[in-house]
């Protein structure tokens, strides 16, 4: 795993995050790659502003679905590294 | 019947006119003029039209679709309609004031072919004096422009020694991706086939080397593979499956399921005729093959039939004169020996000569 709980994630320079009306979800759109996030990484991707860190992200998010802090900062690193492993998100 | 799902993506070829003269071109045999290219305004209509039925992806390609002075404008129509843009191009006529050009009208990505690792291979490929260097020169530009990059590695066995070479080229070049793209047999390059196949032990050794690479470069160079159907004990899903998730737009304004699609003898319609939606859902052309209904057996019923879709309709035309039969790539074709023999002969004793990419 590169990323730590410490990193600053962001998207990539090129790629691109938005809402698709046609499929009615979010997509991400990379060099020959379409990925749907599925809702709990819509919230993870909206919340990676490029200022923030994977801890604060993690923290947020848990207070707002009133999940566990551990559980969700698993998730949010594994998500993240596995867009980054993608050359998705940098940090 | 379920509802279809929207395309994913299309690919423009806006020109089939090319500096280079690569034996293995997918373009068609018989290509297009330039007298007989949609114009601009026909072309930002079907960008509109395809973002309209949901496309997400924009390929602008050719030819070289650099010949067309109107690219910029193209890509900044597409932008404006939210999709993403990438440019295939052989990039030796991308010089700063173009890749300006191209970064401020909006394009997202850029993917250029190398024909080989150094001067002599690629050049004689090519069939263009210089146009390594130029390529390496237009890949700093775009990399100082900000933009991302794909190289494209097309190999086949007359450079596939050069494969570790094109990899640590895709790393120096600052590329995020390398797509090592084994050349497909359709086309210029089914013409071609005798001088281009690997053998069976090259490709094992491209095989391991791409695999290496794989785990050696993770998060710094993502890397696509795609390996030619002769050895394949599974066809691949051409296109993701008949018009399922792509469409191509040729110079003179053909709606095809696949570039390689006009060998096939079906109705393919004309966006000056109809729109990309109309085609898109009715077409006879487009119907022809969609889905699972068409399928005979060993397709029919096979448990992979919504995987790998049947394989390809062209390779099926190709070399069992029978557009409907199964992928001869796959191990259930009654013609799938035939196939891997072909290919063992063709590059134990063929010669290396090849006839150029031309318009005749």
């Amino acid at each position: 795993m590169n990323l730590t709980p410490a990193s600053i994630p962001r998207l990539a320079r090129h790629v691109r995050f938005r809402f698709d009306t046609a499929r009615n979800c979010h997509v991400l759109l990379a060099p020959e790659r379409v990925v749907m996030p599925d809702p709990i990484a819509v919230a993870i991707l909206e919340a990676c502003d490029g200022t923030t860190d994977i801890t604060t992200i993690a923290d947020r998010l848990a207070a707002r679905y009133r999940a566990p802090i551990e559980a969700v900062l698993a998730d949010c690193l594994e998500m993240l590294d596995d867009l980054a492993t993608k050359g998705m998100i940098a940090s | 019947m379920t509802t279809l799902p929207p395309p994913l993506a299309m690919l423009m070829e806006l020109t089939h006119r090319c500096p280079l003269k690569c034996p293995y071109c997918s373009n068609p045999l018989g290509l297009d003029r330039a007298r007989d290219e949609l114009d601009t305004a026909t072309w930002q209509r079907v960008i509109s039209e395809a973002a309209g039925i949901g496309i997400l992806q924009a390929h602008f390609s050719g030819g070289e679709p650099m010949v067309r002075q109107d690219l910029p404008d193209l890509i900044r129509h597409a932008r404006t309609e939210g999709l993403y843009t990438n440019l295939i191009t052989s990039a030796v006529l991308l010089d700063q004031r173009r890749m300006t050009a191209l970064a401020e009208a909006g394009l997202d990505h850029v993917q250029i072919s190398f024909q080989g690792a150094e001067p002599d291979m690629a050049d004689r490929i090519a069939g263009l004096d210089r146009a390594h260097e130029k390529k390496l020169a237009a890949a700093r530009l775009v990399r100082e422009a900000g933009l991302a990059l794909t190289i494209n590695a097309v190999v086949h066995r007359q450079n596939l020694d050069q494969l570790p070479a094109m990899l640590d080229l895709a790393i120096a070049t600052g590329a995020q991706r390398i797509e090592v793209a084994h050349v497909q047999y359709y086309g210029w390059a089914l013409k071609n086939r005798a001088a281009l196949i690997p053998t069976r032990t090259q490709l094992d050794e491209a095989t391991r080397i791409v695999e290496d690479a794989r785990r050696r470069l993770a998060g710094q160079l993502v890397i696509d593979y795609v390996v030619p159907d002769y050895y394949a004990s599974r066809p691949k899903a051409c296109m993701g499956g008949w018009a399922r998730q792509f469409f191509n737009i040729t110079p003179s304004g053909k709606m095809l399921p696949c570039h390689a699609a006009e060998t096939l003898d079906l109705p393919f319609e004309r966006i000056t005729e109809r729109s990309v939606g109309a085609i898109w859902a009715d077409s006879p052309g487009f119907r022809a093959y969609r889905g699972t209904g068409w399928m005979a057996p060993p397709c029919r019923g096979c448990a992979r039939a919504e995987i790998d879709w049947g394989g390809c309709r062209c390779q099926a035309l190709a070399l069992t004169g029978n557009a409907a039969a199964t992928d001869p790539a796959c191990g259930l074709s009654p013609d799938h020996a035939m196939m891997a023999d072909l290919a063992g002969a063709e590059s134990a004793a063929a010669s290396d000569n090849f006839a150029y990419r031309m318009i005749s």
